[in-house]
């Protein structure tokens, strides 16, 4: 399979542009389609090839924002089903656990009908970002979109507004495509094939994921051959999906809750939140780290990274509902490591571990996500949190970004069987402690605002009564094109 | 123990009042995919041996799949079919049925062809049965009753041990066991928890268990020359099919989908019922019977309660032939969203599944049976979710509860009918709780 060709991915594919501190999202619909294209075509988006010095600009299309742009409905039914519903669909909200608070009929931004066509995300360091921001719109871009609103981030030094170290675990891309797929994953790995965040490559399961194949023409040709189709076109080649959600984080009700558990002590309230997230504030892990590197991580993976929960299969130090533990459970494809074929028979037919904790958890590497969110709103301390609110306290949360090539496999599956699932791992009804909408799945299911800590010999420490710390205020699925396919929408029409 | 049983009623509707029939069932329920349990057609919590029960008229789209094969593709009856699962023996719940829902189950087949005000219901019912050719059951032997006393006796431990906490948190397992054990034998007495013991196995059940369980495999040895004999014929003829069967795997209809997801996802249980035509000839008829049977002599004689496979979400689940043998159904009850379900299948039971779905028309090409196939994950679920019917209507008789949870109250009412435990069974018992 061909080599990946860095200048035609977008940067954010690759990089986090960590260093590049300053970042706004500006959401955006299209006033004049010509004006639009003409600005798309003259912006140079950032590529992959190298990691940018200064400012970085990333842009990426909702459904709606294709069909804005002149793109015809039948390119646009080669992209998956639940981009082109969109995130705010009645069902699809249903199963991301988008009711109640979170419901999209509350967002700010992307609710049904109303979604923005696209995202255009600037990124650059302090001294260059507002020049680069203005220059880089310019005065084309007020003929061109209607900004539908543009979401500011800040820089909180990696840790997010509740005040933990976030960003810690990300999993590696095998951009050399060396993973053999399909295969049997016997321990937790890292290391992710190219396939599952870039459309056009091989996956997990040794398949390209479905997307838009086009027949050659004038308005195709500079798109690249498909891999799997060489007569076909790939639109969607070296591009991905981008997940985005504005989630509101309640600083205040967060500390203030935790404070109460710990009757007032603020040291056992900060031990009830490494509880809830899974880690200390500090970012280290709630089990016991190891020497070496997580299998496919490359050696300079932080510290923090090395451990899975194999050592911790009751729970005990890490609570199965704690959040980085339903977001990555780190488990393999069975429950049992370094096993020979005859045992994976025993495991297939059944008649494995018996345990009722056993084995409830899907395989993680069929579900993982690249995570590029930024944090939004001052920082607040945990003593500081205690305080009341002052009047007109600005929000403070999580624009929080995922890129994957499957949208229903990875994030939507991680939001669904394993966030808002309140049967998660085997639990009797709680859903995740930081994200959680506490809301009961209809009027006769047990409450899920709980929150449980196994012990290892002896009764589980139930939380209950959590409030909601996290709401939804708007998001949207969008198409992260490749460079060539960005010049294919912003030429369709007008070349 | 009182086995569980299943009852399929399928019967063609009439075109004249097909609207009408829509219309009645969909009456049955308070909103999408949420049927009214007390609805006045057929009020199904009445029913306390009534596990799950579902109405889904056969609306199957993928008959032109069979051109493929260069057959003219036959023009069904559009069929209704009523089906659920059931403590103790169905005929004996029919009656009970017929005795409580008689005008409303006579609506509903007023509706089909054949059905007359003068007909007798139960005849009727059993002349149109569809008997499953397999059938899993999670937890064979456990009753309505048995759940529902299960979910009291959790939340009564859960109250006790609330309002004790600050005690208990300290408590060795052990000791915790012994506390809890005289609670609710405490409570037993004052008849304010009730847990029923087990009902004697049928003695009919039992003698037709064990005549399946050694009469299978009496059979298969005693046709074991011929079988021998006839293995390379047959593995020749089956590994040319697997390379030439045409895939028939076109992306869903994205109204069709969403139609299905309109009604899932309102409880911690979904249904799924999904039908297809077979693919044509002896051989692919002879894999299916011969898959399905082996499966079903597993669920019915091997399995571990609570388990099909690795797979832990499913309550119930059946493959039966619809008038014939050219078209199959498929209908489970299953926990979590239809995604989590097909990913759970394809990572955990990938190859039970190409072994019993490969032999429909369209399935994506397997290796040796049981290799490949779902592996193509995307042709997969579309195949699936192309083939998945809209279900009209759907009981489950413990809403909110999945499989899992079901098996966390079984172990933990076995849990306290032992007297003494070892520190390590004490341990587990209360990580339940």
């Amino acid at each position: 399979m061909s080599r990946v060709e860095f200048a035609d991915v977008q940067g954010l594919v690759r990089f986090g542009y960590g260093h590049l501190t300053e970042a706004s999202y500006a959401l955006v619909r299209v006033k004049n389609v010509a004006a639009a294209k003409a600005w798309l075509h003259s912006t140079r988006v950032t590529d992959a090839a190298k990691s940018p010095t200064n400012t970085a600009i990333n842009i990426a299309f909702t459904a709606p924002g294709l069909r804005a742009l002149g793109i015809s409905e039948s390119v646009i039914a080669g992209f998956s089903q639940e981009f082109r519903a969109g995130m705010a669909q009645e069902s699809r909200a249903r199963q991301l656990g988008d009711v109640g608070n979170n419901a999209p009929s509350n967002w700010a931004w992307g609710s049904y009908g109303c979604e923005p066509h696209a995202v255009v995300m600037f990124f650059g360091k302090p001294e260059q970002f507002g020049f680069f921001v203005q220059s880089t719109k310019g005065t084309p871009w007020s003929d061109a979109f209607e900004e539908v609103t543009s979401l500011g981030t800040s820089n909180l030094d990696e840790h997010e507004p509740f005040g933990f170290k976030d960003g810690i675990s990300q999993p590696q891309i095998d951009w050399e495509q060396r993973r053999q797929t399909p295969c049997t994953q016997l321990e937790y790995t890292n290391i992710v094939a190219l396939g599952e965040f870039l459309l056009g490559y091989r996956n997990e399961y040794g398949k390209i994921t479905d997307r838009p194949l086009l027949e050659p023409d004038s308005a195709s040709a500079e798109l690249l051959a498909a891999n799997d189709a060489p007569t076909k076109k790939d639109l969607g080649r070296n591009g991905t999906y981008l997940v985005m959600r504005e989630l509101e984080q309640d600083v205040r009700k967060f500390w203030q809750f935790l404070h109460q558990e710990a009757a007032g002590n603020i040291e056992e309230a900060r031990q009830l939140g490494a509880k809830i997230v899974g880690r200390m504030q500090s970012g280290d892990p709630l089990v016991p780290t190891e020497e070496r590197p997580t299998p496919g991580s490359d050696a300079t993976s932080t510290q923090q990274n090395r451990f899975t929960y194999h050592n911790d299969p009751t729970g005990a130090r890490c609570p199965f509902g704690a959040h980085i533990r339903r977001a990555n459970p780190r488990n393999s494809d069975f429950p049992e490591q370094r096993i020979g074929l005859l045992r994976k028979l025993v495991i297939m037919l059944g008649f494995g571990p018996k345990g009722f904790y056993d084995d409830l958890t899907s395989s993680v590497r069929f579900h993982r996500i690249l995570r590029r969110g930024r944090e939004y709103g001052s920082e607040l301390r945990p003593e500081q949190a205690l305080a009341p609110a002052p009047p007109n306290e600005q929000p403070r949360g999580l624009n929080f970004i995922c890129l994957n090539a499957n949208i229903s496999r990875q994030f939507e599956f991680l939001q669904n069987a394993w966030i808002s699932n309140a049967k998660f791992a085997g639990l009797a009804g709680e859903t995740d402690p930081l994200l959680g909408n506490r809301e009961r799945m209809a009027a006769y299911c047990r409450p899920s605002a709980n929150f449980t800590m196994q012990k290892e010999n002896g009764l589980r420490y139930p939380l209950s009564g959590l409030p909601q710390f996290v709401t939804v205020r708007g998001g949207a699925y969008f198409f992260l094109p490749s460079l060539r396919a960005l010049r294919y929408f912003a030429g369709t029409g007008n070349a | 123990m009182t086995p569980q049983s299943n009852f399929m009623v399928v019967v063609p509707v009439d075109p004249k009042h097909e609207t009408e029939l829509r219309q009645l069932l969909d009456s049955m329920n308070q909103g999408p995919g949420q049927v009214d349990p007390n609805n006045a057609l057929i009020p199904f919590a009445k029913f306390d041996t009534l596990h799950f029960a579902r109405f889904i008229i056969l609306d199957d789209k993928t008959t032109e799949d069979v051109r493929v094969y260069r057959l003219t593709p036959r023009s069904y009856p559009l069929y209704l079919a009523f089906l659920g699962d059931v403590d103790g023996d169905a005929n004996a719940f029919l009656d009970q049925l017929i005795k409580r829902a008689r005008n409303g189950l006579g609506r509903i087949f007023s509706c089909c062809e054949g059905f007359t005000s003068d007909t007798n219901l139960l005849a009727w019912m059993k002349r149109h049965h569809a008997p499953a050719i397999a059938a899993y059951v999670n937890w064979r032997g456990r009753t309505v009753r048995q759940i529902r006393e299960e979910v009291a006796l959790y939340e009564a431990l859960e109250n006790y041990i609330g309002q004790n906490s600050a005690t208990f948190q300290h408590l060795p397992p052990r000791e915790l066991h012994e506390r809890l054990r005289n609670f609710v034998n405490a409570e037993k007495s004052a008849s304010r928890l009730i847990l029923s013991p087990e009902s004697p196995t049928p003695l009919g059940w039992q003698i037709r268990n064990l005549l399946h369980l050694f009469g299978m495999p009496l059979l298969v040895l005693i046709t074991l020359p011929l079988l021998i004999l006839l293995a390379p014929f047959y593995i020749i003829a089956l590994r040319h099919l697997e390379k030439t069967d045409p895939e028939v795997c076109p992306r869903a209809d994205q109204q069709h989908s969403e139609d299905l997801s309109r009604i899932e996802d309102h409880d911690v249980t979904n249904q799924f019922s999904a039908l297809g035509s077979l693919k044509p000839g002896l051989v692919r008829l002879l894999t299916t019977s011969g898959v399905l049977k082996t499966v079903n002599y597993g669920a019915r004689h091997i399995t571990r309660p609570g388990r099909l496979g690795r797979i832990r979400s499913i309550h119930f689940a059946r493959w039966v032939f619809v008038a014939g043998t050219e078209r199959m159904i498929f209908c489970s009850n299953y926990d979590g969203s239809v995604e989590s379900y097909m990913d759970d299948f394809i990572n955990k039971t990938g190859f039970g599944l190409n072994a019993s779905f490969s032999n429909g028309v369209g399935y994506p090409r397997t290796n040796w049976l049981v290799r490949d196939g779902c592996i193509d994950e995307r042709k997969y679920k579309e195949y699936l979710r192309r083939h998945t019917l809209v279900t009209q209507v759907w009981y489950k008789a413990y809403p909110g509860l999945s499989a899992v949870d079901l098996e966390r109250n079984t172990r933990i009412r076995q849990g306290l009918e032992s007297s003494s435990m070892t520190d390590e069974q004490a341990r587990d018992w209360v990580a339940l709780l």
